[in-house]
């Protein structure tokens, strides 16, 4: 039971990631994505403070709104001051998770966190935390509650907003002539990343929430240039790396966010090599043989 | 105060070490990033600083013992492996740069995450203390620590100063390098291994996520102050080695604070106010700069008006009003109040009941105005073949702009004209 608890809690923050990752690194953005889940990290200390525990929904909040407050200033660096954009993810991102870290050690007595668990969290210890009513009924775990409510949550943004992702994404020139905010659909996506990265935190940590937001799309883009087919693609393969990585890491006697980040490598490289259209063996020998 | 002076007398050897420790990791790592950002690569050290990780472990499970050495030979190698595979994965593949970084970064740390969770499991006791490398700890930096590190950062230093020259035309002009016989490809890969080697030592005081930090923020700060190479690095190193020294004394008053993030909090802090208030490049020196340019550039127009409303009667000194002037050009009430109000304290106009009237000075002023927009416009006309309908928007912007320098090289080029394209005078 515990393995099914556990590979299903990685499928979910696979799915929310992979689905999300894709319009990250089609718009260029896979490190905006790497620095919302590490710059979340003050929101979650200070949303900790002032509610005295590890409640999702205050969380959620505070790490939603330090997402798109790194947005913001990355964007408000890049244009306003004219830092460089790669160098202005970068201080951004490291500042604010400077600031998440000695919120921590300031108030150590009172946050139960630190930051190994922030970086790669416990998805073992998932099983352990259940949600139970007070006639003692169990409803499994909490952690699936949340991040199932978050799936739903981006499944519906991603179908619904289906038309303008896409449009913003490709043709924001098309996109803002037929009405369209950029801006507006650029911050819901950032703030839908943060929210994934804020309710998968716990479970799995910010390494594996950049592995899942690059590795799955990155694939799939090798594999496919329809954009529908790679949604669809990279979810398959997100959830194949987490049975896979469970699995290693069980063999390994090691961290499961680890091996399921490991997995996304391999995947990658077999992809890398081997795929159909764009891989680097098979696209050779098809020059060669004409 | 007590404090202050106790730290900064050095006495204690335990503060020594910390102190020396952190500013020449911090110092080494900011030189080394100058290049990084100046190559617009400053993300790469974020995807070295994480690949270290598996090294570290890999040296371990090899080797079985701790060792600074093996094991920061274990972190160069799979460091500069990560960067090897970035650079294959973007020119093998459509896979864009940024993303290469990200998948490099997570997946390499992916790794390191498992075989550090599986020796840690393993039971092996010399284990401990490993995960050191996740997040640094500079005030536990010993003796032999500190030898080794400081060995490399000296090293990084003065290779830097030994190729500063070919370093500078790799990161200003490598087609101009390459085509006078710079071994470029080499020195790409020096400064891989510089950087590769910079993360590896820095990562020691700031740990893994903090790393990139080291390289790009005091190296984005420095190239605000100024546009020299040699001072940017020395500005850099500056800031770093400040920061350094920063950290260490916060994390000596208060021994809960992690040193690591308070640099870069610190670091960070410097950045932030260069890119606000930095001379010339800075936010606010741009701001001022433009609504200066803003201001100039009514006061202009309002005396080229004055001076345009004159021409058609040959009379520059009679009063207008302000329907008179704001027939011609569509300017805001409020704003060409302003601007009026302004010139006025300038001696540039003169109040009258029912409107103003221009001084000498802004009869002056407003004519050279008008003079340069015509010979502009009669420069493109000549020299540029444009039709002389499509020469005024142009002649707009840059009436503002000509000094009295080229305003004398257009008239030598156009042979000190009398008319522009209109057939109006040029006066």
């Amino acid at each position: 039971m515990n393995a099914f608890w556990i590979i299903l809690t990685g499928s979910l923050v696979a799915t929310c990631c992979s689905l999300l990752g894709c319009y990250l690194i089609l718009r260029r953005m896979a490190m905006v994505g790497d620095a919302i889940s590490h710059a979340v990290l003050p929101g979650i200390v200070i949303a900790f403070l002032f509610t005295g525990s590890r409640d999702s929904i205050p969380m959620i909040i505070g790490a939603g709104l330090l997402g798109v407050l790194t947005t913001f200033l990355i964007e408000f660096f890049h244009r306003y001051a004219r830092v460089q954009a790669d160098a202005s993810i970068g201080i951004t991102f490291t500042w604010l998770f400077a600031i998440g870290i000695i919120l921590i050690s300031v108030f150590a007595g009172q946050v139960d966190l630190d930051q190994d668990c922030v970086l790669y969290g416990e998805i073992a210890y998932v099983p352990l935390d259940l949600w139970l009513t007070e006639d003692g009924l169990s409803y499994g775990p909490q952690t699936i509650w949340t991040l199932g409510f978050v799936t739903i949550l981006i499944i519906a943004f991603i179908t619904f907003g289906y038309k303008e992702l896409f449009l913003t994404a490709f043709d924001p020139g098309y996109a803002a002539v037929i009405g369209i905010s950029t801006t507006l659909w650029y911050y819901l996506l950032m703030t839908a990343v943060s929210l994934t990265t804020v309710a998968s935190f716990e479970s799995v940590g910010a390494i594996l929430v950049v592995a899942f937001l690059v590795g799955p799309p990155a694939t799939a883009y090798l594999l496919t240039d329809n954009f529908k087919t790679m949604l669809i693609f990279s979810v398959i393969i997100g959830i194949v790396a987490s049975i896979v990585g469970y699995y290693l890491a069980y063999w390994l006697d090691g961290s499961i966010a680890g091996a399921i980040a490991t997995v996304t490598g391999i995947q990658f490289t077999l992809a890398f090599l081997f795929s159909p259209t764009h891989g680097l063996l098979l696209k050779n020998r098809k020059t060669m043989a004409v | 105060m007590q404090e202050f002076l106790e730290f900064f007398s050095f006495a204690d050897a335990n503060i020594r070490y910390v102190t020396i420790g952190s500013v020449l990791l911090a110092s080494s790592s900011a030189v080394v990033g100058c290049f990084s950002l100046l190559r617009k690569r400053a993300l790469v050290g974020d995807a070295v600083a994480h690949a270290v990780l598996p090294g570290v472990c890999l040296a371990f499970i090899v080797s079985g013992t701790k060792n600074p050495l093996i094991l920061l030979l274990g972190a160069f190698i799979t460091g500069w492996i990560s960067l090897v595979l970035i650079d294959y994965i973007t020119s093998r593949s459509r896979i864009k740069e940024d993303t290469a970084i990200g998948l490099v970064l997570s997946v390499f740390f992916g790794i390191g995450i498992l075989l550090l969770t599986s020796i840690q499991h393993s039971g092996n006791a010399a284990q401990s203390g490993l995960d050191k490398f996740l997040f640094g700890k500079a005030a536990s930096l010993v003796g032999e620590d500190l030898i080794v590190f400081g060995a490399v950062a000296i090293l990084l230093l003065i290779t830097t100063i030994l190729f500063y020259k070919e370093l500078k035309l790799l990161c200003f002009d490598e087609t101009f390098a390459k085509s006078i016989g710079f071994p470029v490809r080499s020195l790409e890969l020096l400064l891989t291994t510089l950087t590769v080697f910079a993360v590896v030592v820095g990562i020691q005081a700031v740990g893994v996520v903090l790393m990139a930090a080291m390289l790009i923020t005091p190296a984005a700060a420095a190239r605000f102050w100024t546009e020299r190479l040699g001072v940017m690095l020395v500005l850099a190193a500056v800031i770093g080695a400040f920061s350094g020294i920063s950290g260490a004394f916060v994390s000596y008053t208060a021994p809960a604070m992690p040193t690591g993030p308070w640099i870069v909090l610190i670091v960070s802090m410097v950045a932030i106010l260069s890119f606000a208030f930095a001379p010339k490049r800075g936010w606010v020196a741009r701001m001022l700069r433009r609504r200066h340019n803003k201001i100039q550039i009514l006061e202009e127009n309002l005396l080229k008006l004055f001076y345009q409303l004159g021409e058609q009667h040959e009379d520059y000194f009679s009063n207008r009003t302000l329907d008179n002037i704001l027939t011609r050009r569509n300017i805001p009430k409020s704003q060409a109040l302003a601007g009026l109000a302004k010139l006025k304290r300038q001696g540039y106009i003169q109040r009258h009941p029912d409107g103003w009237a221009l001084t000498r000075e802004g009869e002056i002023r407003g004519k050279r105005v008008v003079r340069l927009h015509r010979l502009w416009e009669l420069y493109l006309t000549q020299y540029l073949q444009l039709a002389s309908d499509h020469v005024h928007e142009d002649a707009e912007t840059i009436e503002h702009i000509i000094t009295p320098e080229l305003e004398q090289k257009l008239m030598e080029e156009l042979n000190y004209p009398a008319l522009d394209p209109h057939h109006t005078r040029i006066p």
